[in-house]
């Protein structure tokens, strides 16, 4: 096992147990909390893959930005704490449900990948993401733009008071 | 680096996802899990991105836009649940039932 090999499962490993424990805690403020060891996690594992502007986007975007918007979200609505005010009477499917996704996808992903090998050499610079972005994928590139200038219109428009 | 581990973690990520989704009850908190499950399509693309090692980078640039969709996603959201809390006092997603019969 080579060093990054280590370091990807090790902040997987934390990543996974932060995961259960958004959806297990029973504070809301806790759980936003444990959601940044998720993401920045996240970030951390793209860029051991070779993901270096992806991996710092995941971070100053998610854990500078939504966490924090999520933050302000539980602050104005008081939430209430304690498991029977935060969940309902479903938990046991939900979970069934949960665990039967987890098998079907693991078997698939065994049975399709099982013997495959990711490179871990190669980087992608952030060059080569300008370049690709503004040549292969500008249409998309500039839906995106107009999406995110309609939804900041929209919630504007949805949260000012009357 | 084998990459069916990769996607054994993405699909674990999706699954607790799923888990909260459903056994939440409070708005924000189903808002948190559903982030979970998109980041957990956003391993997928990059770890598939990195085992293929294409030139184009197809892989990052989606993973870029589903960011770009998840923070428009939560913005909005959050001002229905603001809207929602402010008429109704609550933002309990089994009690908000206008548009059930």
């Amino acid at each position: 096992m080579t060093l990054p090999e280590f370091f990807i499962i090790a902040i997987a490993v934390i990543s996974a147990i932060s995961a259960v424990a958004v959806v297990a805690a029973k504070n809301v403020v806790r759980a936003a909390l444990y959601l940044v060891g998720v993401l920045g996690g996240l970030g951390f594992i793209f860029i051991l893959l070779g993901a270096e502007f992806v991996g710092w986007t995941q971070i100053l975007v998610y854990v500078g930005a939504i966490v924090v918007l999520l933050l302000f979200g539980l602050m104005l609505t008081a939430a209430p704490i304690g498991r029977y005010a935060l969940d309902n009477q479903q938990r046991l499917l939900a979970f069934l449900v949960s665990a039967a996704t987890f098998t079907g996808f693991t078997v698939m992903i065994w049975n399709a990948f099982g013997d495959q090998e990711i490179p871990l050499d190669q980087v992608v610079r952030t060059r080569d993401i300008g370049t690709s972005l503004f040549t292969n994928f500008v249409l998309p590139f500039e839906l995106v733009s107009v999406l995110l200038l309609a939804a900041l219109v929209g919630a504007i428009l949805l949260a000012k008071k009357y | 680096m084998n990459l069916a581990w990769l996607l054994t973690f993405g699909a674990f990520l999706f699954s607790v996802g799923i888990y909260g989704v459903l056994a939440r009850k409070n708005a924000v908190l189903v808002l948190m899990s559903i982030e979970l499950m998109l980041n957990a399509v956003n391993i997928n693309l990059v770890g598939f991105n990195a085992w293929f090692a294409d030139q184009t980078a197809s892989g990052q640039i989606f993973s870029l836009f589903i960011i770009a969709v998840a923070a428009a996603e939560v913005g909005v959201g959050l001002a229905i649940v603001l809207l929602i809390f402010r008429r109704r006092k609550t933002i309990a997603v089994d009690e908000v039932d206008l548009l059930k019969w």
